[in-house]
């Protein structure tokens, strides 16, 4: 198998999918150059009616993608920063979102949304927050977080081939992550969560960007003889709760790793999961790792201690299993 | 412009239903017999025939939340909108969208939208698609004076103008956003001048003039097709009625505009208008118009039949259409 990384995985995903159907199409800014190198070179395959670039004008481009859906095509929708969501909220959350459910089912609304979330170093608050949270309350949404290049390509396809609009948040500091990743039509299916690593003494849900880090933290824990299960949910809209549930039964503590903020983030509404449907497998509490709730702040000491790295994690395991 | 007399007829028809439709909607909506908020668009008929009219059926709209004119003009059945008024599953979102909410796919229908503006992005968007699906289907975008100044009509009509996109934006000018007279909160008389910003047609056009509207929807959703790109249409019109019906309840009376102005533009309704444009041309006998009347009022009494009758949507379909497979 060869190795690809993140953002190579990203541009055989987009490739593969727009070669198998033809009313795929690729907008948003910059996508013809490419910035970050996801897009690059798809012009020359796909020519410029099917990649788009977009002024720099989110509600107009990504309400526009909304209605490339409805009328039945099929728009790949680069949002370059997460946090700029928040210019299109109108056109994700009340039309996006919604309008299947209000028009009796109706309307299919088949969009990949794009974006880059989390701290990078020194993008600040702006160009550095984990913003999945923010869609967990609004129903219609799936929201979808690969941790490496191979859940990164077969989750994309996936979401392309989604009727329904599925944000794929992709972390900014991964893009250089290697991994192998098979060869051909490789599809990870929405909701379905992934065990990267199996073990007896704790389940660490990891979201994102966390999982390679709790990986190397379980590594190291391991020569302590501390065996910690890392199940990474892959997508948080559709949640796979059964395997969540069957590690928490199966190691009776669990830590949720999340670089989104601590009060009412995707840790805390996977917390309250557990807690309702999983409270007698429990032997201590429900502990989350998260970033603290200040907005990403710039110079890199702050960055640092602002969001989630292996020691926090490390010492999150340490306080749960007492060691 | 040489119109035959089936198209003059079918336009009058349209407006007939609009106006006995919007009417009893909002005796409906007083008798408390219907949930929410209802807004009603009498008196603005002419702008959404006019424009309708000119399209075909595989063209599509967007609408507003003043949208029961645009749907009826693109031919939405009385009955299944009256049925989504009351909230019954035999309405056109089966119960979940109600009065600002109503699609109809196979009309090309993509819905009113309850967001001032929600509709411009959606509508450049359809346009779009037709580029990429290799259509030379046309998309035309109600919005009103209000959305005017929404961050969305300026973005869609630069993308759309940037893409040459093959979308007619038609502004129905009613003078009021909510309860604000428009020339108090806009920076222009005529929304038509905004046209110039984004180097595409914008025209003044009396909006209560059924004729007038149909030959310059003709013009814009021609120049569309022929992928000329995207034209600003201004429609000058006034709702006769409030912004919700219901809001002398809370606003009283003549709360935000004069009696006198409301008077005045019922004289310059777009129905009687064109009934004497018609009748006195001796294109159309009066006769044939009140049996349109009549035809439209026994469908109308059906409809509302037909909804009163229907059943709610049974609890278990609360979970219903969130996703698709």
């Amino acid at each position: 198998m060869p190795q690809i990384n993140f953002i190579q995985a990203i541009n055989s995903a987009l490739v593969e999918e727009m070669e198998r159907d033809p009313l795929t199409f690729v907008m948003g800014e910059d996508v013809i150059l490419s910035a970050f190198g996801a897009t690059k070179g798809l012009i020359d395959k796909f020519g410029p009616v099917r990649v788009r670039n977009t002024p720099i004008s989110e509600a107009g481009f990504v309400g526009a993608a909304v209605g490339a859906a409805m009328a039945g095509t099929r728009p790949i929708c680069e949002v370059e920063f997460a946090s700029f969501f928040y210019c299109a909220f109108d056109q994700v959350c009340n039309q996006a979102a919604k309008l299947r459910y209000m028009s009796g089912g109706q309307a299919t609304m088949p969009i990949t949304f794009r974006a880059v979330y989390g701290a990078m170093g020194g993008a600040a608050a702006q160009h550095s927050e984990t913003v999945y949270a923010q869609f967990l309350s609004v129903p219609g949404l799936k929201l979808v977080v690969p941790s490496g290049p191979s859940d990164m390509k077969g989750l994309l396809k996936s979401a392309i081939r989604d009727n329904n609009p599925v944000i794929v948040f992709e972390h900014g500091g991964l893009g250089r992550l290697k991994e192998e990743v098979p060869a051909g039509d490789h599809l990870v299916p929405l909701g379905k969560a992934a065990v990267k690593r199996e073990g007896v003494n704790v389940t660490v849900v990891a979201i994102g960007a966390m999982v390679s880090m709790t990986m190397k933290v379980a590594e190291k824990l391991a020569k302590e003889g501390i065996s910690v299960e890392v199940v990474d949910p892959r997508t948080l809209i559709p949640l796979d709760e059964d395997t969540i549930l069957a590690s928490v039964e199966k190691t009776n503590r669990v830590l949720i790793a999340d670089e989104g903020h601590m009060r009412g983030g995707a840790a805390a509404d996977i917390a309250a999961i557990i807690a309702d449907k999983g409270f007698d497998f429990l032997d201590a509490p429900v502990k989350r790792i998260t970033a603290l709730d200040v907005p990403i702040p710039f110079s890199p000491p702050l960055e640092k201690v602002a969001v989630p790295d292996e020691a926090r994690i490390e010492a999150g395991i340490r306080a749960l299993v007492g060691r | 412009m040489d119109v035959g007399k089936d198209k003059l007829l079918e336009m009058y028809r349209s407006m007939q239903r609009i106006r006995q439709f919007e009417a009893k909607t909002r005796d409906l909506a007083l008798a408390n017999e219907l949930p929410g908020f209802v807004h009603v668009s009498i008196g603005e008929e002419a702008s959404a025939t006019g424009v309708c009219a000119a399209l075909r059926k595989t063209d599509r709209i967007t609408s507003t939340h003043r949208g029961h004119g645009h749907l009826l003009a693109k031919g939405g059945q009385l009955d299944r909108m009256m049925a989504e008024l009351y909230g019954k599953r035999t309405g056109y979102c089966k119960g979940k969208g109600g009065s600002m909410h109503i699609v109809d796919y196979a009309l090309g229908i993509l819905g009113a939208n309850g967001i001032v503006g929600g509709g411009l992005p959606i509508a450049t968007g359809s346009a779009l698609a037709a580029v990429i699906a290799g259509k030379d289907d046309v998309t035309a975008c109600f919005f009103g004076d209000g959305a005017s100044n929404e961050g969305t009509f300026h973005e869609s009509l630069n993308l759309a103008a940037v893409w040459k996109l093959p979308v007619v934006f038609v502004c129905e000018n009613n003078g009021y956003g909510e309860f604000t007279p428009m020339q108090t909160v806009t920076s222009v008389c005529d929304i038509a001048q905004r046209a110039t910003a984004y180097n595409i047609p914008g025209f003044i056009v009396d909006g209560n003039d059924v004729m007038e509207v149909f030959r310059f929807a003709s013009e814009a959703v021609a120049r569309a097709r022929a992928g000329e790109g995207p034209t600003l249409l201004e429609c000058k019109t006034y709702r006769w009625e409030g912004h919700v019906v219901g809001e002398a309840a809370f606003l009283g009376e003549g709360a935000y505009r004069p009696t006198a102005e409301v008077e005045e533009w019922k004289l310059k309704c777009p129905i009687i208008r064109y009934q004497q444009f018609l009748v006195s041309g001796g294109k159309i006998a009066k006769a044939e118009l009140d049996r349109i009347d009549n035809e439209t009022t026994a469908e109308l009494e059906a409809a509302i039949k037909f909804a009163r009758e229907s059943e709610f949507p049974d609890v278990s379909e609360v979970t219903d259409d969130v996703f698709a497979k």
